[in-house]
């Protein structure tokens, strides 16, 4: 099937190149020049069009992808059981407070989550206390105990 | 990605400012020229030999998960994301999640804490499609060749993004 319910026209060259980068950029002097003999596009066309998909925002970001954890942050996912009727109110709540990101409505008995982002654990829990005080809701706390490598691939 | 060197023994050759200038330059992407690490390296004045060096430390103490990009899934039509979570016994599931991982349209892969009664799910995979019903048949591939029809799970579909960045991190997923 193809891919209709997609906002932007992608041609063939776009879409290499989407592809091939899912798997990586080789780490040396000219990346691009390995890719273009790879892809048998130029050098100059790649980085064209990867200039333009960043614009069109089918790319969010280009580069290394860094483990913020690493770095001394601390994060956790975090879900709520909100009563439909208050989802607006609690939503409005939540994104709120400056340490709260991705936050998604789900299909389930706990029907959002939301990621908390902080710079120490200490503020995680602090962040956790306050929504539950603002919201009158309990926060089911599911920080990430062992990450697992993905070979994501979604083909354009 | 592959990549040959493996001369880690030397020291590490840019200073911690340096460093630090580096990784913000990096956070905001890799800039589009042909060469890219020449750029970097002049920017933080440094050589662009150490950069190179400074990022394949990076890589090998896992501080940078993987060199390439983030597609916005939505902009190249995969609208359908599914929560699968999971109760996997104990002892397997480091085993079966690092098989999980491996399936193209799973784009995390995390264990947590079971929080019984009310959760008892302890492994958190993120499934995208262009459709539900693509990623139902994922998902349902993904319990055959697993051999997880006897694994008690839950599918959490996205309905909507209501705030899709905003925290002071935004990286590392969740």
């Amino acid at each position: 099937m193809t891919s209709t319910y997609s906002n932007i026209a992608l041609d063939d060259n776009d879409k290499k190149i989407i592809n091939a980068l899912q798997h990586g950029l080789p780490v040396c002097e000219q990346p691009f020049l390995a890719l273009a003999q790879q892809l048998e596009i130029s050098e100059q066309e790649i980085l064209a069009r990867l200039e333009s998909l960043l614009e069109q925002k089918v790319l969010s970001r280009f580069g290394p992808m860094f483990d913020a954890a690493c770095f001394g942050g601390a994060f956790t996912l975090a879900a709520l059981q909100v009563p439909e009727q208050h989802f607006d109110k609690v939503t409005e709540i939540v994104n709120s407070f400056t340490q709260v990101a991705h936050n998604y409505k789900r299909d389930h008995r706990y029907n959002m989550w939301f990621v908390i982002a902080t710079e120490s654990q200490q503020e995680i829990e602090h962040v956790i206390q306050k929504i539950e005080e603002k919201t009158g809701l309990e926060v089911l706390n599911a920080p990430k105990l062992k990450e697992f490598y993905v070979g994501l691939y979604l083909p354009a | 990605m592959n990549q040959q060197r493996s001369h880690l023994a030397w020291a590490n050759t840019l200073t911690p400012n340096q460093q630090n200038k580096l990784r913000t330059l990096l956070e905001q992407g890799l800039p589009l020229v042909s060469q890219p690490y020449l750029a970097l390296a002049t920017a933080i004045d440094a050589d662009e030999t150490h950069v190179l060096k400074q990022i394949e430390i990076w890589q090998q103490q896992g501080l940078i998960k993987r060199f390439g990009l983030v597609v916005k899934h939505r902009q190249l039509g995969y609208q359908a994301n599914a929560m699968v979570v999971w109760d996997i016994d104990d002892q397997t599931v480091d085993d079966i999640a690092a098989k999980l991982a491996k399936f193209p349209e799973v784009s995390l892969c995390y264990r947590r804490p079971r929080q019984l009664p009310q959760w008892p799910y302890n492994l958190f995979c993120m499934i995208h499609g262009k459709y539900r019903e693509q990623v139902l048949a994922q998902i349902e591939k993904i319990t055959q060749t697993l051999q997880l029809h006897s694994v008690n799970k839950a599918v959490l579909f996205s309905n909507k993004a209501f705030k899709q960045q905003g925290a002071r991190y935004q990286r590392g997923g969740n």
